[in-house]
């Protein structure tokens, strides 16, 4: 075994997709990339050749919802990603091997695919206790993390977990739980927020990798662009009743049989960057507000620190907005244009807000 | 050293000592260690849950409301249980009723979930330990049609099926980069199934991982997202419109149909994909009937599943509720979650401090600081354990006792429980299955009884699901649209102090939650979860936990392989980020390490 390493482009041609579908595919992914012509042969030339990725995916303090959500990928299926696209060569949730069997793996990756590995990270490590909060093999899970990140190309963080630090770390985080980017400091890290991120933005953002060679172009947070760039708000399909001020007031009542906005049940997605309103969840069947309740807000840094869910986001008082939303209540047809600059002023101004709560803690 | 626990069983760690860690295939982190005799046979066993969150201290303070969110983030495997149990435990202490719908629709998403669970566990997290996927490409695909169509009715079952599949799997091996198979114990004398078998069993290794991903659409539907969807104290947050104006934007007529579809097609693939293939598996097992452990022995079910919304006592539970103890299945004993002397955490083996740590404290009066040290005779230092003293402190897990009895929870205590009360809907498929497979009932208490009871379970579950679906929509056309009751939304109206519980049974076990509510804030919240009572260490007076039990007098084939202890240890679906408990609310200085 070893000699015959499979490449993407064998899979898809046994999958059934001819040599000149193949082609068109990479011309289509360079011309939807704004990439120049002769990029779509780099594209199919690297698809040719390359064996799947390896990737390693390890787990710290987390409650494995990420890989959860991985598996409910619709397209492509979670199979077809473990099967033809990636090498998912070592992953403690499903892997056949234990033990001894499962560490020889993660010294093999090291030595055969230093340098070309991904190393994607659920959860994180806590720093009390010497890190012994999270043992692996009789050792801090910290250890791990760092010995492999080291030899990775670059590494994934899914979901709120590795990315800012979620539940475990929400005051006054016992445990000292550390998002990773605040241990790993010498590769590039992707955060895919989330509790957990949506299926299809996880193999989203793993198969653009694997397809175009490259990772995707994140925003200042680290955040894939093409999936965090926009608030839920901004397309939601109930922002229309927000812009004519039809509010949900109590749970079940008359407005929320009608599908109204839920901005005074405490709604976060004015200020939640994630692609719910528009990817949606399980294969597009919903997401948290098409089923009658608010976004928690679960895809931003420090959600669970930011008051109770249902705390309307105007109720925040130093913000002085509390009025607009009962205004807009009362003039409805006037507020259209003011109520889009009142949450998007209130939108910058948490975010300052929320960033000055951390520059505190961190003193 | 030999001895004789109090709960019955003979341990020896005088013979070699085999560690695995991490123990893979589970929900969070966990390490085994067990001592073989000379016959590689197992005589002594050492679990230890090697994660702590502290997910209740992080509670203290926070509005009851909310609760359901941080614990249903103990567990994205058993998602939404941990919540149910929740809103459960706020409306106990705070006296709020929830509406027939709500109860109705909370009953279809925690069935859901105990199918979705399940099949994914039987699958993804425990076939390994039967199937050997190697083995799979020498099967003939004629002979594996032949079989696969001997035991069920499934269409995907032709001789050109298999063949492909064949063919798929072999590039996928010859191409050297085997993930998750890679290191397996391909080829090891532990598996027993012919290859045609094993190629039947990753055929529906793989229709089952495209499936999963469907029924938990339902949590979807009522939710909005799955893993983690939304719930609600007093009600379920989605509204039911069935026609009038925007519809679209509640459980309207197309989403109904949405969930009975799911419904009949997982109904479907329970009784002739999975309960079939667990037959047929455990047809070539009849010999290996280890790891009952206490499951002969002493086995505690909360109960679950109301008929009626708001009534959580024994007859209104669909799924059956009682402790059993001593091997004794003519008594059932009543469980009382509020008194102070039935269940009660012991920490003497645990990384905790009590003050007087010979007793056990109820989880209403729950304390936990955290105490990691090693015993005497660990070998290795605190950060690189070679080997645990199971004499001393080991494992980031509680020993939760009922009435002084390590008691072992589950699908199979469920079912030994329902089959003790006599209910014809939990002893007769028992009986058809062992008849079946030509064994006796003493075959029940084992590692394949548990994997057995699982599957039965999702059989039984999707069948409930179909009923509550039916009642959800015969309610609705009675005219009752309710989904929410918010008299006591507002903490205005809230007693100055109050404290409750709920329970569920999740898929991996009893579970409860214990709130204490003072000023309209949590003062205290205790969790005691499946895998407490599963994966307890030892307790002051040495009685061993279910996982330890389990695996005394396994033979091994090889040492070096730990096929049969992962096979036993997965039959329970641990899920080890449950262990979460409390630690002094000062959150004292603990020793940090340095990241840079």
């Amino acid at each position: 075994m070893g000699a015959a390493m499979e490449t993407f482009y064998s899979v898809i041609r046994r999958q059934g997709i001819t040599r000149r579908s193949f082609h068109k595919f990479c011309s289509l992914t360079a011309t939807s990339l704004g990439l120049e012509p002769l990029a779509a042969d780099r594209i199919a030339n690297a698809l040719e050749t390359k064996p799947r990725v390896p990737v390693i995916w390890m787990h710290g303090l987390e409650c494995t919802c990420c890989s959860e959500s991985f598996i409910r990928s619709a397209h492509p299926l979670a199979k077809d990603a473990v099967l033809s696209m990636i090498s998912l060569d070592y992953d403690d949730t499903i892997m056949a091997a234990a033990g001894h069997q499962a560490e020889a793996i993660l010294k093999e990756t090291r030595a055969k695919h230093k340098g070309q590995y991904i190393l994607a990270v659920e959860g994180n490590p806590p720093l009390n206790e010497g890190g012994m909060f999270c043992i692996d093999g009789g050792k801090p899970f910290l250890e791990k993390l760092k010995m492999m990140a080291d030899d990775a190309m670059a590494i994934i963080a899914w979901g709120a977990c590795a990315s800012w630090g979620c539940v475990q770390a929400a005051k006054p985080n016992p445990t000292q739980a550390t998002p990773i980017d605040k241990v790993i400091t010498n590769k590039p890290i992707i955060k895919v927020p989330g509790c957990p991120p949506i299926a299809e933005v996880m193999t989203g953002v793993i198969t653009f990798i694997t397809t175009f060679g490259k990772l995707p172009e994140l925003d200042r947070h680290g955040r894939p662009k093409m999936f965090y760039s926009q608030r839920i708000h901004d397309k939601c399909y109930r922002r229309s009743h927000f812009d004519a001020g039809q509010f949900v007031e109590e749970w079940d009542d008359e407005a929320a049989r009608k599908g109204y906005c839920l901005y005074k049940m405490g709604c976060k997605g004015p200020t939640t960057y994630n692609a719910c309103s528009t990817v949606r969840w399980n294969g597009g069947v919903s997401f948290p507000i098409q089923s009658g309740h608010g976004c928690i807000g679960c895809s931003e840094d420090g959600f669970w620190d930011k008051g109770s869910f249902y705390d309307r986001l105007t109720n925040i008082k130093q913000f002085g907005i509390e009025k607009n939303a009962d205004q807009i209540g009362v003039a409805a047809a006037a507020a259209v244009g003011a109520a889009v600059a009142v949450h998007a002023a209130m939108t910058a101004v948490k975010r300052l807000a929320s960033k000055r709560a951390d520059a505190n803690q961190d003193r | 050293m030999r001895i004789q626990t109090p709960n019955g069983f003979k341990l020896d760690n005088s013979g070699k000592r085999i560690v695995v860690d991490p123990v893979t295939r589970i929900e969070g982190h966990m390490r085994l260690e067990v001592n073989v005799d000379a016959n590689n046979v197992i005589r002594n066993a050492v679990s230890t849950g090697t994660m702590w969150r502290g997910i209740e201290v992080i509670l203290k303070d926070r509005d009851p409301r909310d609760a359901w969110a941080f614990t249903e983030r103990i567990c994205g495997v058993c998602t939404g249980t941990h919540a149910l149990t929740s809103v459960r435990a706020v409306e106990n202490a705070l006296g709020i009723t929830i509406p027939e719908n709500a109860n109705s629709i909370r009953n279809l998403m925690q069935l859901a979930l105990q199918v979705h669970d399940h099949v994914v566990h039987f699958y993804h997290l425990h076939a390994l330990d039967w199937v050997d996927v190697v083995s799979a490409l020498s099967a003939d695909p004629r002979a594996t049609s032949t079989l696969a169509q001997s035991i069920s009715n499934w269409p995907l079952s032709s001789p050109g099926y298999f063949k492909d599949l064949q063919t798929r799997l072999k590039k996928f091996v010859e191409s050297g980069q085997l993930g998750p198979f890679k290191n397996g114990y391909w080829g090891s004398k532990a598996y027993k199934l012919p290859p045609e078998a094993n190629l039947m069993a990753v055929a529906h290794y793989l229709e089952a991982l495209d499936f999963q991903k469907e029924i938990v659409k339902i949590h979807t539907i009522f939710g909005g997202k799955n893993p983690h969807p939304n719930w609600l104290v007093g009600g379920v947050p989605c509204p039911i419109n069935v026609d009038g104006t925007g519809a679209v934007g509640a459980i309207n007529m197309e989403r109904l149909n949405l969930i009975s579809s799911i419904i009949d097609r997982l109904i479907e693939f329970n009784e002739q994909v999975y309960l079939p293939d667990v037959a047929a598996i455990g047809s070539f097992y009849k010999d290996w009937l280890y790891g009952g452990g206490l499951s002969g022995k002493s086995v505690l079910t909360y109960g679950d599943v109301p008929e009626h919304a708001n009534d959580y006592a024994s007859k209104n539970l669909k799924l059956p509720r009682g402790a059993i103890i001593n091997g004794n299945l003519s008594e059932v004993f009543p469980v009382d979650h509020a008194n102070t002397d039935e269940i009660q955490e012991f920490v003497v083996h645990s990384w905790y401090k009590y003050p007087d740590e010979t007793k056990g404290l109820h989880p209403w009066d729950g304390v936990t600081e955290p105490n990691y040290v090693l015993g005497p005779n660990a070998k290795g230092t605190k950060t690189a354990i070679e080997q645990l003293d199971e004499g001393g402190k080991y494992s980031w897990i509680k020993a939760p006792r009922w009435r002084g009895h390590a008691m072992e929870v589950g699908p199979l205590a469920r079912w030994v429980v329902g089959y003790a009360q006599n209910k014809a809907e939990f002893k007769d498929p028992v009986d058809k299955f062992l008849k079946d497979l030509d064994l006796p009932l003493s075959a029940l208490f084992s590692t394949l009884g548990r994997t057995a009871a699982r599957a039965l379970e999702s059989v039984w579950a999707g069948r409930q699901m179909r009923y509550f679906q039916d009642k959800l929509v015969a309610n609705i056309k009675a005219g009752d649209s309710s989904t929410a009751n918010v008299d006591k939304w507002k903490p205005e109206g809230w007693p100055k102090e109050a404290k409750g519980f709920g329970f569920t049974e999740a898929p991996r076990g009893a579970l409860a939650h214990w709130i204490k509510i003072k000023e309209t804030k949590i003062d205290n919240y205790q969790c005691v979860v499946p895998t407490t009572w599963n994966g307890s260490p030892r307790d002051p007076k040495g009685n061993i936990g279910a996982f330890e039990a389990s695996l005394i007098d396994t033979p091994m084939m090889n040492p070096e392989q730990p096929l049969e202890i992962l096979r036993t240890i997965h039959s329970f679906d641990p899920c080890l980020a449950c262990s979460t408990h409390v630690m002094s609310p000062d959150g004292r200085e603990l020793a940090s390490v340095k990241v840079r």
